[in-house]
């Protein structure tokens, strides 16, 4: 049996809803991913434990809060520390332009702004995969 | 399969350091497993050499029962007790799609951080010729892996529900007030597997009713016995935790009454039994999927010919030679 994509959606910090966060994750699923959701005010820390206990390939987090300088690199850091190297990792949210690069630099392979197309997310989710997992997805 | 760079490379030092505890390896391992990539067999055997300790425990029920929220509240009585929990969760594979979206981990992410609790969702993948092979395999592992109490859910409908829970240790079926239906299915024996019957959410007044009518139908015979085992009711609120200690006494007593009957190694054996039939299943799915497939022009040819008989055989045949 193939290798499906493994992708964990979580809302990290504490801003109130996670519409936009289910919308992408039901979209991920639809697109043949088995998508693991945390649900809301993920703490960087659980969500690096989920994607180790899950075996994840790709982390997919959801911040509106603004704190992203803050809170990613906490991600990137636990990321590091478990040896999670080969994990994916995409940011979505308000984000302001300027610190895509920030973002990037830091080790966030994507990073998706309000308003990116359903089918652009998908498609970087899955190279994402490919590039860093070596799973091979037909779409 | 697709090669993964990870998982490719056959490794004793991941199976030494997933027994040692460290939970990445735990993951790689479980992941090989699930996959039945060659080092996943090879890893299974050697864990099923060390396996048949863990008391196995399947939480059931229709969606929205509270299986996730009393999962959690388990796992935190059995690890204040001091037993290492290992945790699987399975939730369906979209038959369109093949993807799958897994929402249990919402109700116990309080619960991730605690060192002793692996907690692992899966797909069903039942379409893929997956059938529950996985949940079983899983469970064999984690067994192995040295986990005291494996807790199992699934969504009470289905041929993988019905696989898990029969190979299981104990059977703990969740029912709610207001679901009407619910009394109807268990006396239609559709869920009339339970080892322990848990009338869940009962912080609402409706409660006591479904308690009485689950009670009356244990009392009168409706509901059957598994082994000589009368089924226990009880009362719980996974959401307030009330009564949750009663039920780990109660799935105490019954894994103590196993071991006094030599059951719990019989059901350990049947468990192995039903993996290993699911997993060969599985494969000669494979094959039959493969051979449908390579054949989808002949198949549209033999139907316009109105020849079934000589094509099924011819299928069959190639199968045959598949395997
Ligand atoms: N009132 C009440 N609600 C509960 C109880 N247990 C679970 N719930 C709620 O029921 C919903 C479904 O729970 P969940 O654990 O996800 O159910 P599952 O689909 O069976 O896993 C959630 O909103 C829970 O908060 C309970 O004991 N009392
Ligand atoms: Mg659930």
């Amino acid at each position: 049996m193939d290798k499906r994509i493994k992708v964990i959606v979580a809302k990290l910090g504490l801003d109130g809803h996670d519409r936009g966060a289910k919308v992408i994750a039901r979209a991920l699923k639809d697109a043949g991913m088995e998508v693991v959701y945390t649900g809301l005010r993920q703490t960087p820390q659980q969500i690096v434990k989920t994607a180790i206990q899950e075996d994840a390939d790709v982390i997919g987090v959801s911040i509106l809060s603004g704190a992203h300088l803050e809170l990613v690199p906490q991600i990137v850091e636990a990321m590091r520390n478990a040896g999670l190297n080969d994990v994916g990792l995409v940011v979505g949210g308000v984000i302001p332009p300027e610190d895509i690069s920030k973002l990037k630099s830091m080790g966030v392979d994507e990073v998706f702004l309000p308003g990116t197309g359903l089918k652009e997310i998908i498609a970087k989710v899955s190279s994402v995969a490919g590039k860093k997992r070596g799973i091979k997805v037909e779409q | 399969m697709p090669e993964r760079k990870e998982v490719s490379r056959l490794n004793n030092e991941l199976l030494k350091k997933a027994l040692s505890g460290d939970e990445l390896a735990i993951s790689k391992v479980l992941t090989n497993i699930e996959y039945t990539t060659s080092d996943g067999l090879k890893y299974l055997q050697e864990l099923t050499k060390l396996s048949g300790k863990a008391h196995t425990i399947g939480v059931t029920g229709i969606p929205g029962a509270g299986k996730s929220t009393l999962l959690s509240d388990l796992i935190e009585t059995y690890v204040s007790k001091g037993f290492r929990v290992g945790v699987i969760m399975i939730d369906p594979s979209s038959p369109i799609s093949m993807g799958s979206f897994m929402g249990n981990r919402i109700r116990m992410q309080d619960k991730t951080l605690l060192s002793n609790v692996f907690i692992r969702s899966t797909a069903s993948r039942g379409h893929l010729g997956g059938f529950s092979s996985e949940a079983l395999m899983l469970m064999e592992a984690m067994d192995g892996l040295g986990f005291d109490r494996i807790l199992v859910e699934t969504v009470g409908a289905g041929q993988t529900d019905t696989d898990v829970m029969s190979s299981v240790h104990s059977v703990v079926v969740l029912t709610i007030p207001g679901a009407g239906d619910e009394i109807q299915a268990l006396k239609a024996g559709i869920m009339e597997i339970g080892d322990i019957y848990v009338v869940n959410k009962a912080d609402r007044p409706e409660a006591d009713m479904v308690y009485d009518a689950v009670r009356f139908a244990v009392e009168s015979g409706e509901m059957s016995w598994r082994d000589g085992w009368k089924p226990l009711v009880l009362k719980v609120s996974a959401l307030k935790k009330v009564g949750i200690g009663e039920l780990v006494d109660a799935l105490e007593i019954h894994s103590e009454f196993l071991k006094k009957k030599g059951l719990f190694e019989t059901r350990v054996n049947s468990r192995r039994r039903k993996m290993i039939e699911l997993i060969l299943r599985r494969k000669v799915n494979e094959v039959v999927t493969r051979v449908l497939e390579s054949n989808s022009a002949y198949i549209s040819e033999m139907l316009v010919k109105g020849e079934l008989a000589t094509l099924i055989d011819s299928l069959y045949s190639s199968v045959k030679d598949e395997l």
